[in-house]
């Protein structure tokens, strides 16, 4: 051993200086990698929370109960029991003089237009349904359970609070001091929201539902998977099992790659200039919404397709083919059935993606305001998506409350429908 | 309801036709079904065949040229003051007339040559239904008919079913392109005419965007400024502050879950990402309009920062939310692709598992990454309804992530939505917006899936 040697470090010394820091950035690299994956959950958490807690008192509305005289005086002067005589009767002042009965001290001209202003606009057209269905009601006092305006459910649920200056919010404090007494009274009450469900549109948030948007939807999905369900099965069994290899073939494949990344405003373009203002089809009808979106949702069809065709194992042709099948029927009868669960999965995924697209919808115009429920592919609708976009746009706080519980509606679709995917691939999949 | 009982009785024709092709054949072979070239079933597959596609195709000619036909013989029938109108009030005058057939219109309010008209309509729309009944029916018979005596012991139904299906799957794959040729000529089609009227250079390098058009002339800013640069540049800003959320989040996910996390925290979290995939961009628009965007807002107040209510931060960091599942996805397949043997090495010359990550696994992964950025890149450029949202509408050239931006998907949706004519610059700009989008994507996607397709070649 001489000096040179022993003076100098050994590789081991350095290699053991250098343990200690190497293994901390190991640490610090894996609990950088731990962190990211918790901030992924966080976000997903925090989403949620955020649209289930402002969205599920929307499933509930204020209703208030009014002892209502259906006076035969105000509906029916004449007595003739008219349908058109009962449909153009005043049914505001049914509500109007059952509000007075219980706040008689209510005389000035502005206190009682506050007064009447608690309860929906809608309350009249419930009782008009009510005398229409049942004309019999005329001269009779009953009790009514009518929703209020929007402003005082969203007090009533703790949305708007009360401890805020006068001047800045929209329930005055001589409504708010009724509101009370309606409350001790227990003439208030939360019950289920119908009308959410069974409603169209509204500007009045109590009165605003999801069921004509949910059929604008149903009707689009529905062109949709008319069209995109053979012609995708067709392309993937085509490109899989019977195309040769040649550049036309490359290009078509090429082609589905791209289609696929391509932005989903595109295919909006492309139906409002083809279908809209070359073809004329009409504006806002889910047959053109149905035919942009099954043009976009053929490329993920297509190769999820193909993907569940190339799963099946070259055998399975082979031993068809052994024993006379021709190519088709070998195809036909032996891939088919193997490749259907794994091809349907990719449909049932391609058809949550078009249900939830908004983007090229809006380009077509099913982005109106419409409150009438479509009743067929050729009517004017918007789709469940477009209404959560369109209320999220409206100023009214109330409406907050019903974005979310959309979003919340529409959510739970894509969830039956993708666990539905997943079960079908769980249950059919099979390991070669 | 018309087409679908047409339709109906189609398909009615067509399984009776099936029955009688099979029926026919057993009689040929008299029973004796190894004495006929094919299975019976595809006689009668080849009988309905005949009997359902004449049909069909007469159905659909006939559905695309009847409304043309019709109104062209109800204006042969208008008085001569209406005919010798100018065509854009004639046009006026047909839809009018349509209106009242279809009973979105009351007759009684308009001049009696026009309800004429309107009833000279209905007539026609009745015959033509009726006659298409019968043509169709006529003609289901017809091939029927002609199938059904042609079936004998040497008939190869079978070749024949079978050809006519593999035409269908041909026409059927050919649409993918018809689709891309449908979009590039629709959009370049109206690019072009907006480029007539705006030169092209000044919308690609022009530096105000204000996309108004005069109502009528010489009014304060009667001449619309089309360049796009402002545009471009809040495009590419939200875009990277999106990246700068998705792209260390995804990809250290990714490599967590591949290199070190147990099968149970991977067979939770995998769900949990694709779930996040899964959400409508519609839903995380509204979370960023409802909850990042006055987030940030307050803690900007806190700060002493004057931060927009629709700033580009928060528009992109919620985009980058949406992207990470992308991100981590596209990695996760290329980390898991990188051969064992290459880590194996690198543990046996002593490399902890964090600097066989860093300085194996990703190398080699790299292309497939940059790939996959590349498509998550070509996403957040595309992605419309968040910006729609939370995005401004304002034209701001700016680099500031706390002002507001606007991107072209928002330009595009806030120039579409409504109703207007079709031949404004105003309109026809959207398209040009569209064909940009639409070839920096392409770009984008064909590069993505060129390295993609090189780098899966590399170790297979």
């Amino acid at each position: 051993m001489n000096k040179l040697a022993s003076s100098r470090p050994k590789t081991i010394d350095q290699v053991k200086a250098s343990l200690p820091k190497r293994h901390l950035s190991e640490k610090v690299f894996r609990s950088i990698g731990l962190i990211s994956i918790i901030i992924s959950l966080m976000f997903l958490f925090v989403l949620f929370y955020t649209i289930v807690s402002k969205g599920y008192t929307a499933f509930q509305q204020t209703f208030i109960q009014l002892e209502v005289n259906f006076d035969e005086r105000l509906l029916d002067p004449e007595g003739t029991r008219h349908r058109d005589a009962l449909s153009t009767a005043d049914y505001g002042g049914l509500i109007k003089a059952s509000l007075s009965k219980l706040f008689p001290e209510v005389t000035t001209r502005n206190e009682k237009r506050l007064l009447y202003s608690l309860v929906s606009t809608g309350a009249a057209y419930q009782l008009r349904e009510r005398v229409m269905d049942n004309p019999a009601l005329i001269g009779q006092t009953q009790q009514v359970w009518v929703p209020v305006d929007d402003e005082v459910d969203m007090l009533i649920k703790g949305h708007t609070l009360r401890d805020v200056p006068e001047a800045e919010r929209r329930l005055r404090d001589v409504q708010i001091a009724w509101l009370d007494q309606l409350e001790a009274k227990e003439k208030l009450a939360l019950k289920f929201n119908t009308a959410f469900f069974i409603n169209g549109d509204s500007r009045e948030p109590e009165l605003a539902g999801i069921w004509g948007a949910l059929m604008g939807s149903i009707y689009t999905l529905i062109v949709t998977l008319i069209l995109s369900f053979p012609i995708g099965f067709a392309t993937a069994v085509y490109l899989e099992e019977f195309a040769p290899k040649n550049k036309w073939i490359d290009l078509i494949e090429v082609n589905i790659n791209n289609l696929a990344a391509v932005p989903s405003i595109i295919f909006g373009l492309l139906g409002l200039a083809v279908f809209i203002n070359f073809m004329s089809f009409p504006r806002s009808a889910p047959l053109v919404g149905g035919l942009v979106l099954a043009f976009m949702t053929l490329p993920t069809i297509i190769i999820a397709s193909r993907g569940a065709l190339k799963s099946v194992p070259p055998s399975i042709r082979e031993a068809a083919l052994g024993v006379g099948a021709s190519t088709m029927q070998a195809v036909y009868f032996h891939v088919l059935p193997l490749a259907i669960p794994g091809m349907l999965t990719g449909v049932i995924i391609g058809m949550a993606r078009a249900l939830g697209e908004t983007a090229p919808l809006l380009m077509i115009g099913m982005v109106a305001f419409i409150v009438d429920i479509p009743s067929n592919i050729l009517d004017p609708a918007t789709a469940l998506p477009v209404q959560i976009f369109l209320w999220a746009d409206s100023p009214e706080r109330a409406f907050v409350e019903r974005t979310s519980a959309a979003i919340i509606v529409l959510l739970g679709f894509l969830f039956v429908m993708n666990a539905l995917a997943i079960i079908l691939r769980k249950k059919f999949e099979h390991r070669w | 309801m018309h087409t679908l009982t047409l339709v109906l009785i189609l398909l009615l024709l067509m399984i009776a036709s099936f029955y009688f092709g099979r029926q026919r054949a057993l009689v040929v072979s008299s029973g004796n079904i190894r004495m006929l070239n094919s299975l019976p079933g595809y006689y009668g597959y080849y009988t309905a065949l005949w009997c359902g596609i004449p049909a069909f195709i007469i159905f659909i000619f006939w559905q695309f040229s009847e409304s043309a036909i019709i109104t062209n013989l109800v204006i042969a029938g208008l008085p001569e003051d209406i005919t010798s109108l100018s065509r854009q009030q004639l046009n006026l005058i047909i839809n009018e007339i349509r209106n009242i057939v279809s009973g979105n219109m009351v007759a009684d309010m308009t001049r009696p040559e026009i309800a004429a008209a309107a009833d000279h309509y209905r007539d026609l729309q009745t015959i033509s239904d009726i006659a298409l009944l019968v043509v169709i029916i006529a003609l289901g018979l017809t091939g029927a008919t002609y199938a059904l005596s042609h079936i004998d012991q040497q008939q190869r139904a079978r070749n024949k079913v079978e050809n006519t299906i593999l035409v269908f799957l041909i026409v059927c794959s050919t649409i993918a392109i018809f689709t891309t040729v449908g979009i590039v000529l629709s959009v370049l089609f109206e690019a072009i005419r907006f480029f007539q009227s705006v030169p092209f250079t000044d919308f690609l390098f022009g530096l105000e965007w204000s996309p108004q058009t005069a109502i009528r002339p010489g009014q304060v800013g009667a001449s619309g400024a089309f360049g796009a640069v402002p545009l471009f540049v809040g495009t590419m800003l939200i875009s990277l502050i999106a990246m700068m959320v998705a792209v260390p989040i995804g990809l250290m996910s990714a490599i967590y879950l591949s290199e070190y996390a147990s099968s149970r925290l991977r067979a939770l979290s995998k769900p949990v990402l694709e779930i996040l995939a899964g959400i409508p961009t519609v839903v995380y628009g509204f979370f960023a309009a409802l909850m990042v965007a006055p987030f940030f807002q307050g803690w900007g107040e806190l700060l002493g920062l004057d931060i927009s209510s629709e700033s580009a931060l928060a528009a992109g960091v919620v985009m980058g939310i949406m992207i990470i599942p992308f991100v981590s996805s596209l990695s996760d397949d290329v980390i898991y692709a990188v051969p064992q043997s290459l880590r194996d090495g690198a543990y046996s010359l002593g490399a902890t598992q964090s600097e066989t990550i860093r300085k194996v696994v990703i190398p080699a992964a790299l292309p497939g990454i940059v790939a996959g950025i590349l498509l998550a890149v070509s996403r957040a450029i595309g992605e419309t309804m968040i910006v729609v949202m939370a995005a401004g509408l304002a034209a701001n050239l700016t680099t500031n992530p706390l002002e507001s931006v606007t991107t072209v998907t928002v330009q595009i949706v806030t120039l579409l939505v409504g109703d207007q004519e079709f031949d404004s610059p105003k309109t026809l700009a959207a398209f040009a917006l569209g064909l940009v989008l639409f070839v920096v994507t392409l770009i984008l996607n064909v590069i993505a899936l060129y390295v993609v397709k090189k780098y899966r070649e590399q170790y297979e």
